[in-house]
């Protein structure tokens, strides 16, 4: 059993093809984290998954009627938008949209979601202030709570733990882990290997425009595949508190 | 939210009623309502029902229209800065009209200002729509909006320009200032299913446009048709701004204005704006079409020209409120 389907996948842009030969499966409880260079097109990739770009090839979510795709994926773009000051616990309500018929009100079921994922962001205390009027970080762990909040077995979040604080990009890390183990999928884009080493049951490696690395962190952050991919050496090492990575310097 | 809808619909209500009372014929509180309610041939009947009653009407209407179109559009766009005649609409029916009146179309067929000002609205809509395409983005809209008001713009001063008749040139300036005086129910019969249609279109926009704050990728994700939704918008606008345009000019600076003073009272939500910024906008548009008519009575002062003084120091005074909070 898939969750997502990814298969001869290809997007053109402006004539010029910027990802091409892309096939992956993710099944259920899969944490996959999505890693390239600047520019490699992960959020293209993301975003053509979603149907929101034109593409070739097979996602089993853009040929998903839309109203069914809202049900199956939730989406948190990289552009965090929040364009009127309405607060936090009415940004992640908006999340519920998809569940709710038409002039119908939230009921006790979308407000037990919207708890669940304000505390699971740490934001119950903020819940009332203007999300505008917060910091970066703390609007992006409100889109985060607003995409939890969504409720569907497969959630794509791109870049989300950008500009977070240390502690909160682990609590986060863990709490997309913990979404995993309860049995739903993740395709999470990410910079930082060391995070994405620790808590990514999987990774997919964009190299220009096309996967070139598919696997567990371990396989797939090789020293020849960093240095070809990144320009980077890296120090790694299991040891007893887990799978540890460390980039260390640019190759010349 | 009960709390904001009660004030305002009540003040509609009250607006309503003392623009039904005011006017150049002095007609008793008692006299009048009874003339309105019960009929007949006399003159204060006469008065009630085919001078202000109609007036009263277009007042609310146009009003709500405007309030309501400028939420929506301030919605979509995201931007406390955009207004209905953002698309084009509003020049475009002004130039149609201002073509009727110096043709002489205007002085020779009763409608015939009205029915050219809302084909001006009708063209400006579908070129607009034809510029931004079907996979458009709100910033092509702005901009296609922009090159259509541009247009109707320049051909509106054309037409000025090149106008032989110096007459025909006062009145085209007069009519381009909005007013609703002398407008009959002729007129809101014309306007009425236009704008019905209109509101129908926009007001079932609300949940759409809440998704919408988190951006269009964020609401498209979250089951929302954008193109569909900017279609409803736009056409939904054209309806109710050309069909305002075509009975009583242009009357600017409503749904910019007012969607901007009750944002604040709804928590921002796009949605429940939607409604308040209607009420709203009736409450506006009445208070000003009275104002014009107490202040300077005998000097027919134009409500477009009453609301833009009313409305640009407010708006100034919210300009120099939001800087204050960014600091």
């Amino acid at each position: 059993m898939t969750v997502l389907s990814v298969s001869d996948f290809s997007v053109t842009l402006q004539n010029r093809g910027v990802i091409h030969d892309v096939s992956f499966d993710i099944g259920p409880g899969e944490f996959v984290g999505l890693i390239g260079a600047n520019g490699a097109g992960k959020t293209t990739l993301m975003r053509a998954i979603l149907g929101l770009l034109p593409h070739g090839g097979l996602s089993s979510l853009a040929q998903l009627p839309q109203a069914a795709r809202a049900g199956h994926a939730a989406w948190m773009p990289q552009m965090r938008e929040i364009a009127w000051p309405i607060t936090v616990q009415s940004v992640v309500m908006l999340g519920r949209i998809p569940h709710l018929g038409t002039l119908q009100k939230p009921g006790a079921d979308d407000i037990r979601q919207i708890e669940a994922a304000l505390a699971r962001m740490d934001l119950t205390e903020m819940r009332h202030r203007p999300a505008t009027q917060l910091s970066g970080g703390e609007q992006a762990r409100v889109l985060i709570a607003r995409a939890l909040a969504q409720d569907t077995p497969l959630l794509l979040a791109d870049e989300p733990i950008a500009g977070l604080d240390p502690a909160h990009q682990i609590a986060t890390m863990q709490t997309f882990a913990a979404l995993a183990q309860q049995g739903k999928s993740l395709l999470v884009s990410l910079h930082d290997l060391g995070l994405a080493a620790r808590h990514c049951t999987r990774l997919i490696l964009l190299g220009n425009g096309t996967m070139v690395g598919d696997g567990t962190p371990e396989e797939v952050l090789s020293p020849e595949t960093l240095a070809q991919v990144f320009g980077i050496t890296a120090w790694c090492q299991h040891t007893d508190q887990g799978f540890v990575y460390q980039p260390l310097d640019v190759i010349r | 939210m009960i709390r904001l809808l009660l004030p305002l619909s009540l003040a509609v209500a009250v607006l309503f009623g003392v623009s039904l009372l005011i006017g150049p014929a002095r007609i008793g509180l008692a006299d009048s309502l009874r003339a309105l309610m019960a009929g007949g041939d006399s003159p204060i009947a006469l008065v009630m029902r085919e001078i202000r009653l109609p007036r009263a009407l277009l007042a609310v209407m146009i009003g709500a229209s405007l309030g309501l179109a400028g939420a929506a559009m301030q919605g979509y766009l995201r931007n406390p800065l955009a207004e209905p005649g953002l698309i084009g609409v509003s020049g475009s029916a002004a130039l149609g009209a201002v073509i009727a009146i110096q043709t002489g179309f205007a002085a020779s067929f009763f409608l015939g200002l009205p029915l050219a000002a809302l084909s001006g609205a009708l063209l400006a809509v579908l070129l607009v729509m034809a510029l931004v395409g079907p996979r458009g983005t709100s910033l092509t809209l702005i901009l296609a909006g922009i090159a259509v008001s541009a247009l109707a713009a320049a051909l509106t001063s054309l037409v000025l320009n090149l106008s032989p008749n110096p007459f025909a040139a006062s009145e085209i300036v007069f009519w381009m200032m909005g007013s609703l005086e002398d407008r009959s129910m002729t007129h809101v019969w014309l306007a009425a299913p236009f704008m019905g249609l209109g509101l129908a279109l926009l007001s079932t926009l609300g949940r759409g446009l809440d998704a919408l704050t988190l951006g269009e990728d964020a609401a498209q994700a979250m089951g929302i048709h954008v193109s569909r939704l900017r279609l409803q918008l736009v056409f939904g606008t054209a309806c109710v701004v050309g069909a305002g345009t075509a009975v009583a000019g242009a009357i600017g600076f409503v749904g910019l204005v007012v969607p901007h003073i009750l944002r604040p009272f709804v928590g921002a939500h796009p949605s429940r704006l939607l409604w308040a910024s209607a009420l709203g906008g009736a409450v506006m548009v009445l208070a000003a079409d009275i104002a014009t008519r107490v202040v300077l009575p005998d000097r027919d002062l134009k409500l477009g020209v009453l609301t833009a003084l009313v409305g640009a120091p407010l708006f100034l005074h919210l300009i120099l409120k939001l800087r204050k909070e960014r600091l």
